[in-house]
Parts: structure tokens; C-alpha cells; sequence
């Protein structure tokens, strides 16, 4: 089965898109409710 | 100056190890079907993988030490860290992913590729198996480095992420 990952662009996106999610995660739900 | 040279040392790592995982990613899987199919694929498979899948996987055992010690030497603390805490969090994510990549690297990677490579004894199917998985663990860790260089990056810069 093909993924996403069998192809260097697939993976280069799946990065940048899982940077954004995390980015929101970090300053929405870690650093805003403890700082 | 302890802190300076750990973190010196915690990059170089760090370079040998991901650029050695772009490389297998951007250079070797994409010329390997090609030097198959004109049967000069031993070089890469005999000389070249096995040589650069050693400094691979102690280059990314020293980068988590050295990153470990210096996040616990420093004023972040290993434990805010990896527990997300505070003005820790953007560096914990980084660490985690970090850790993600080690665990890959050493029980994903290393173990099949040499089944792969013929280093450990494997029949057609299971080096075919074998060889998949590398290939995922593998992608898995270049796509995992794009967020972990950014949280590095910021994480370390200021402490904090910039908001938008």
C-alpha cells in the first residue's frame, strides 16, 4: 500500500503540515495554560 | 563553557546523524532501484550503506546523550522538558521527537537494514519485509525532522515560540 511516505515530496509535506499542527498544539494548550 | 561545548557537540552530532538520514532519503533510496537495474548496486550495498549506517546510528545515540545532558545541566531540566512544561514545552517536543527517531534508528531501522544487506542471514521474503520497513522508519524520521528542527530551533533561541 502506498503512503505518503513513499514519496520524498509526500514527506517533506507531512512534515511541514505536522510543524503547524504541532506549533498550535505547543502555544494553544502547553505554553499559554502554564506560563 | 561546559554548557557551550555540550550544545556544540549536541549539533555536530546532530548534523552527521540527519544528514546522513537525508542522504540514505534524498540520494541512495532514489539511485538504488537505478543501480539495480544496471547491476552496480553493489558498491552502495556492500561499501557505502554499511559504512555510513555506522557513524548513522551512534551519530543519533551521541546526539540524544549529549542533547539529554545538556538539556539536564542547563536551567531547562530533562524532566520539564519531556514533560512539556512551561516555557519547556517547544524544546520537549523537539526532545521528543528526538527520542522517536532514536527509538526508530536503533529497533527500526538498523535491525532489518541488515537483514537487508545481507550482514544477518535472511531469505528473499523476509530481507523484502525487511526492507519496507527500514524504507517507513526511515521516511518517518526525515518527515519527524522537519517539526524537530523547528522546536529545536525555537526552542532553544528563546525559550518560547514566537506568536502569530
Amino acid at each position: 500500500m502506498k503512503t505518503p511516505l513513499d514519496s520524498i515530496a509526500g514527506t517533506i509535506i507531512s512534515g511541514l503540515i505536522l510543524t503547524v499542527i504541532l506549533y498550535f498544539f505547543v502555544v494553544n494548550f502547553l505554553v499559554k495554560t502554564t506560563v | 563553557m561546559e554548557l557551550i561545548i555540550a550544545r556544540w557537540l549536541h549539533i555536530f552530532a546532530g548534523i552527521v546523524w540527519i544528514g546522513l538520514l537525508y542522504y540514505f532519503n534524498f540520494v541512495q533510496a532514489v539511485a538504488l532501484p537505478k543501480d539495480k537495474a544496471d547491476n552496480t548496486a553493489a558498491g552502495i550495498t556492500k561499501h557505502i550503506a554499511p559504512q555510513a549506517l555506522l557513524w548513522f546510528r551512534w551519530a543519533a545515540l551521541a546526539t540524544w546523550l549529549i542533547g539529554a545532558y545538556y538539556l539536564e545541566r542547563g536551567h531547562i531540566g530533562i524532566g520539564n522538558a519531556f514533560m512539556l512544561k512551561g516555557t519547556a514545552a517547544a524544546i520537549g517536543i523537539g526532545a521528543w521527537l528526538g527520542t522517536i527517531m532514536l527509538f526508530n534508528v536503533w529497533v527500526l531501522i538498523w535491525p532489518n537494514q541488515k537483514k537487508v544487506l545481507g550482514i544477518v542471514q535472511a531469505d528473499d521474503a523476509t530481507k523484502a519485509k525487511a526492507a519496507r520497513i527500514a524504507f517507513l522508519a526511515s521516511r518517518t524520521n526525515t518527515m519527524l525532522s522537519i517539526p524537530m528542527l523547528f522546536f529545536m530551533v525555537t526552542g532553544s533561541a528563546g525559550h518560547g515560540l514566537p506568536h502569530m
